[in-house]
């Protein structure tokens, strides 16, 4: 047994590798204790508000304003947020607004780096600690102001709740020394201090600024889970009622004083360049300003952009730019020889290992014959398409500072990015973050702010919006990466699952956006943990087993994708898993709760999908049901999805899901993350493909990669269980990668036909 | 100079007649809840109603539609009173993102006002509109609950909201 050996010694390098970067930036530094509550700089003040610390102003109306660090895509984080800090505060919740919070290291997303390293969810060995603790402190370090990774409620957890909690010690104590009371005496209750004793009460918003100005308690008490009245509560988003009549401001509606619009081509080719550009004809059209080429950078595309009065202007303009683009390197790159490559790398190369235990070799040798299982999966790149198209606003004034606005996951990278386009200092950029018309990782990359600047330099003083068409949208993301696997299983002479084998094939997602974002500074040295998720963290008990990754480097710039690995290598492990249970001659659920022996929150999870599903009924005619369990992020769902056929094509009717996110902090908007996150997922697994013939992605709009509508959603039901609150996990993507496994089982039980490719084909 | 009828409004707009109504109204009014998602009309996130027609603005020349009654998601509520169709959308809390909805409510406010009580293929067939967040289940919910409220009793006063928007209103 060398396993721990290995294990251990691997595990050290990794943990050398974050340690080393926080020792850099000096232990004391990383380590030492923060105030999460310290107000930054950036925060103001509008008349008539009192700042109680970085996440809480309170005005003289009593209205209570939440600073919202984290940006709203639509997953509720604008009203989940502010309920942390409206429980303690002990307000009622219609009181309660949000502001997108400054730029400030503060607001950092700690969790997000913290959850990111490559070890198991229930790794809780010192060197595991010891990374995810130092990835933590460098986090807050960074002040990396990220959404994603299903991380920001995880992340806010403490210090908002410790925000609302100073601040009703605060207010009672301000309250008591108005009433000449005792504070012992004092409680809170819906936006007032309540001194009973005497039957007075003093709203918020008359005694905020006397409060505010009080020193700041250094020790709270936080509430019991049994305490809660706002948190596990269903309250309506706040962001909702704009998004129903038309007020609400994406990006793409910024108006900025005499704004003007640019339209754009890139270089069909990844990595091409420019020969040269005719503009003679776009020139002289109605409202053009200027026709500019914009050179590639480590972000970027090289692209032709026509600046007019009025973006149609800008468009019919820069059809009539006759551009001679030069393919370079990658003018050959083809999908299907790509796909060639992986399955030789399947074969060639043994891959980095991400977990192991036994020695499955002479298990697999042993068992060679009727007792291996052996199967190749594959999985497609992805754009992410979100509703409103790629967009910048920016405008560089002639005294060098600068105004940016653009719905993006991560703000501090969109100033010093724009910084760097533009050639100007960070701290002269105001960086504005309207909604975001959908992100799912795609508003995490930079290239239309890097763009924006570009653009925007060339023309002082006048703001300029850049809007991409969906075309140019589809073909120059920053997709899901493309990913083939060979699973391989060897089961006992009695049909116990006895060792597991997974090798996966595809480009890494943090090298490459770390390519882009700080060219120069990717490195393989520490393991891209995204690369392996969804296989190396099964859940599912296996005494011997081998997980690993073969890194690809190929030419197409990859991205987070909602739920990133677990997308394509949950539909890997799941779809074989079911195979395994075939072969083991055990019914798939049956199969998978057995493996969960180890584990009652996992068996839970999947026993309530079963069971609200039906699965111990018979299907009926002409229907299949499939099932699939993944962790990921921190919670745990299972899927059933019940399938028929509609002219000879998959239509899912139904899909019940179970999801243990530890604690449902707003559990309406926990079933609608599943909801949004099981769509997402189908749309991929019955229609998503990007490939790419002579260096040009052939997808180019939405009739080419098709969605989801309402005919083809099936019915969706969520059933929460609550774990308890140390179980805290993620909701916005966890959701999504059981649903092509489940789906692609489905089908198997329906037509007898295994389902090894996404997306789904007869 | 082309004269359009925006929400009971007449407006002139100094454009060039082949540009898309969207960008007219997104860009030339400033009216920004009108969104721009495909330029194909594959989408409907563009959707505004023509003369009570929902219409993909995205595809149609601006001076193809002057002197017709255009109704865009500004134009939908009376004053301060929420349409029915939008008064459903939050108590179902449908949004997430929010980009497509305009085009989805303008969607449900044509299919109800021709036909009150939906069966969901009907819905299937009207509500066409892509919504990346995967909003479609409380879309139905939401639809199903405007048809439930389309009963003989309360018909009348959804009816009176629904016909409203047929260029009445006035802003």
């Amino acid at each position: 047994m060398n396993e721990p050996t290995n294990k251990g010694r691997r595990r050290f390098m990794i943990a050398a590798g974050v340690a080393g970067a926080g020792l850099a930036v000096g232990s004391w530094w990383v380590y030492r204790k923060r105030n999460m509550l310290l107000v930054p700089d950036a925060l103001t003040a509008s008349q008539g508000e009192s700042i109680f610390n970085a996440w809480l102003k309170i005005d003289t109306n009593g209205r209570i304003i939440v600073q919202v660090p984290r940006q709203e895509m639509g997953q509720g984080i604008s009203t989940a947020l502010p309920m942390l800090v409206a429980e303690e505060l002990g307000c009622d919740f219609s009181d309660v607004d949000f502001e997108q919070a400054p730029i400030a290291s503060v607001y950092g997303n700690a969790a997000v780096l913290g959850e990111g390293a490559p070890f198991r969810a229930d790794d809780d060995s010192w060197i595991a600690e010891f990374t995810r603790l130092t990835q933590f402190k460098v986090g807050r370090v960074l002040g990396l102001q990220l959404t994603g990774g299903s991380s920001s409620v995880r992340d806010a957890w403490e210090p908002m709740r410790n925000a609302g909690a100073t601040a009703r010690v605060m207010l009672i104590a301000a309250a008591a020394r108005r009433l000449d009371v005792p504070e012992s005496e004092c409680t809170v209750e819906k936006s007032q201090v309540v001194h009973e004793k005497s039957d007075r009460r003093v709203s918020f918003g008359s005694v905020a600024a006397e409060a505010a100005a009080l020193k700041m308690p250094t020790q709270v008490t936080l509430k019991d889970r049994s305490a809660f009245q706002i948190l596990g509560t269903s309250q309506a988003r706040l962001d909702i009622p704009e998004k129903v009549d038309g007020s609400a401001m994406f990006g793409i509606d910024a108006r900025p004083d005499g704004m003007v619009y640019a339209a754009i081509r890139h270089s069909p080719v990844f990595g091409g360049g420019i020969t040269q550009v005719d503009s003679s004809t776009a020139g002289d059209m109605p409202g053009v300003r200027a026709v500019l080429e914009l050179p590639g950078t480590s972000m970027t595309n090289a692209a032709v952009v026509v600046v007019a009065e009025h973006y149609w202007q800008a468009k019919k303009a820069l059809e009539a730019v006759s551009v001679e683009w030069q393919d370079g390197p990658n003018g050959g790159h083809d999908t299907t020889e790509q796909r060639a490559r992986y399955t030789q790398l399947l074969k060639s190369e043994k891959g980095r290992t991400y977990d192991s235990a036994g020695d499955i070799e002479p298990i697999f040798a042993e068992a060679a014959g009727t007792k291996v299982l052996s199967q190749n999966y594959f999985a497609p790149y992805l754009a992410h398409a979100t509703m409103e198209p790629m967009n910048c606003t920016a405008v560089i004034r002639a005294d060098d500072s600068a105004e940016v606005w653009v719905g993006n996951q991560m703000p501090p990278a969109v100033r010093s990015v724009l910084a760097r386009g533009a050639e100007i200092e960070p701290d002269k950029i105001t960086v504005n973050t309207p909604y975001l018309g959908g992100g799912f990782g795609r508003r995490a990359e930079m290239d239309v702010v890097m763009q924006a600047g570009q653009i925007a330099t060339q023309l002082r003083d006048t703001p300029v919006q850049l809007i991409w068409s969906r075309e140019e949208d589809m073909q120059h993301g920053q997709y899901r990466p493309m990913g083939s696997a060979t699973m391989r299983a060897a089961f006992a002479s009695n049909g116990d699952f006895e060792a597991f084998d997974s090798k996966v094939v595809g480009q890494s997602c943090s090298y490459s956006l770390i390519s882009r974002l700080m060219p120069g500074m990717e490195s393989n040295l520490m393991k891209d943990r995204t690369s392996a998720e969804g296989i190396f963290d099964l859940p599912y008990a296996v005494p011997n087993r081998r997980v690993s990754h073969i890194l690809a480097e190929e030419p197409i710039p990859v991205g987070f994708w909602r739920s990133v690995g677990y997308s394509h290598n949950a539909f890997f492990a799941e779809a074989f898993i079911d195979e395994c249970a075939e072969a083991a001659g055990k019914d798939p659920y049956a199969f998978r709760h057995h493996l969960l022996s180890h584990s009652p929150r996992h068996q839970k999870v999947l026993a309530l999908a079963a069971e609200k599903a039906g699965w111990e009924t018979p299907t009926p005619d002409g229907l299949g049901r499939g099932i699939a369990l993944v962790e990921s992020f921190g919670s745990i769902v299972a899927e059933v999805a019940e399938v028929e056929l509609q002219d000879g094509q998959v239509h899912v009717r139904r899909v019940t899901c179970a999801v243990d996110c530890g604690f449902a902090l707003n559990p309406d908007t926990v079933k609608a993350q599943i909801e949004s996150a099981v769509i997402y997922g189908l749309t991929a697994a019955l229609y998503g493909e990007i490939t790419i013939k002579a260096g040009r992605v052939q997808q180019s709009n939405f009739p080419d990669y098709e969605m989801i509508k309402l005919a083809q959603a099936p019915n969706i039901e969520v059933h929460i269980i609550e774990s308890g609150i140390e179980h805290l996990g993620g909701i916005g993507e966890p959701g999504t990668p059981p649903i092509a496994p489940a789906v692609a089982n489905a089908v198997y039980a329906l037509t007898g036909k295994r389902v090894r490719e996404l997306p789904i084909r007869l | 100079m082309t004269s359009l009828t925006i929400n009971g409004q007449n407006v002139d707009v100094e454009v060039e007649g082949d540009t898309p109504l969207l960008w007219v109204i997104r860009d030339h009014l400033g009216m920004t809840g009108t969104k721009f998602g495909c330029g194909v009309a594959a989408c409907g996130a563009c959707t505004v109603l023509l003369d009570g027609q929902p219409l993909r603005s995205c595809v149609m020349p601006v001076s193809a539609v002057t002197g017709q009654a255009i109704t865009t998601i500004e134009g939908l509520s009376n004053g301060e009173q929420l349409h029915p169709v939008q008064q459903a959308w939050i108590d179902f809390q449908v949004p997430q993102c929010g980009y497509c909805q305009s085009g989805m409510i303008l969607s449900t406010v044509v299919l109800l006002k021709s036909n009150p009580q939906p069966s969901d293929e009907e819905i299937n067939a009207s509500v066409t509109n892509v919504c990346r967040c995967g909003t479609y289940s409380r879309v139905r919910d939401a639809i199903h609950s405007l048809a439930e409220l389309n009963t003989a009793e309360t018909g009348a006063e959804l009816g009176t909201e629904i016909g409203a928007e047929n260029g009445e209103l006035t802003s």
